[in-house]
């Protein structure tokens, strides 16, 4: 008796293994959950780790219910926090073009024009001053600074 | 990682090993756009140096390096780094102000409010008060 229960168990364990393996492929096919991690006891699968989102929480629950010994399905991942980075400031035309005079005033031959956050230099300059230039107009919030009309002596 | 974030990974690499604070990458429209607070001037030196190596000269108009040294709130003097010039100080923020006085190229003044990013409120010896181009002043005596 004592033997048939142990090779019950055993197998049941083996069971819970097999399944427990099905289930972490299915979850590894999901690039938003591949960090999960699954426990299968008595065919009960838990699943607990970060994924991306709701859709992807509702996903893997679904996925891991339809792979065959699932019995249940014990949901305990969390969403992962929403990596908000704020976009870059540009800054407003008018400003902008207040501070790139500022800017460039000391550098004769060189012209800036404003567009869209887009500054424009043309003329001629030295490739030393030009540095200290683009350093400067880079701290003026630009979109961008394109000195591909430049010569650089 | 984007091509543009590969391009320039020796550099945003450069920024982290080098201990700049609040570092920023964003990628925008094909331009990356890295803002930070560098820990001296030689970093911030150094790391236009690395952007220099990748893209010579600084013409292909994909990055936006703001990178800027911290002047600590509790700094009071300031170095005037000009050229060999001497620092015109305005009336208020901006070239289109009036001149209200000078300082000599390496004269050491009171820096008296960093309150606009780019005009540093500023006091000469003489007690001359006014906006001095923040680009022209040190706090590296």
């Amino acid at each position: 008796m004592a033997l048939l229960l142990a090779l019950g168990f055993s197998s049941c364990k083996q069971k819970d293994a097999d399944v427990q393996a099905a289930v972490e492929t299915k979850m590894k096919a999901n690039a938003d959950a591949s960090d999960v991690m699954v426990t299968v006891n008595d065919g009960v699968a838990t699943l607990s780790g970060v994924v991306k989102d709701d859709a992807t929480k509702t996903a893997i629950v679904s996925a891991a219910k339809d792979v065959k010994g699932v019995k249940n399905v014990v949901d305990n991942t969390s969403i992962a926090e929403a990596m908000t980075v704020a976009p870059p400031v540009i800054a407003a035309d008018d400003p902008l073009m207040n501070n790139v005079m500022d800017a460039t005033k000391d550098y004769p031959g060189v012209n800036a024009t404003v567009t869209d956050g887009v500054v424009m230099v043309n003329g001629t300059i030295s490739a030393a001053n030009w540095k200290k230039l683009k350093m400067r107009l880079d701290g003026l919030n630009p979109k961008r600074v394109d000195g591909t009309q430049l010569t650089i002596k | 990682m984007t091509n543009l974030e590969t391009k320039y990974k020796p550099l945003t690499d450069a920024a982290t090993s080098a201990g700049v604070q609040d570092l920023l990458v964003r990628e925008q429209d094909g331009v990356l756009y890295i803002n930070g607070v560098a820990p001296s001037g030689a970093v911030k030196d150094s790391l236009w140096n690395v952007y220099g190596q990748i893209d010579p000269n600084f013409l292909s108009g994909d990055v936006v390096m703001d990178v800027n040294t911290s002047v600590d709130a509790s700094v009071t003097q300031v170095k005037v780094v000009t050229e060999s010039s001497n620092l015109n100080i305005r009336k208020g923020p901006g070239t289109d102000q009036q001149i209200v006085g000078k300082a000599a190229h390496g004269e050491v003044i009171t820096l008296v409010s960093q309150s606009n990013e780019q005009w540093w409120l500023v006091r000469t010896k003489d007690g001359e008060e006014g906006y001095a181009y923040a680009q022209y002043l040190s706090a590296e005596l």
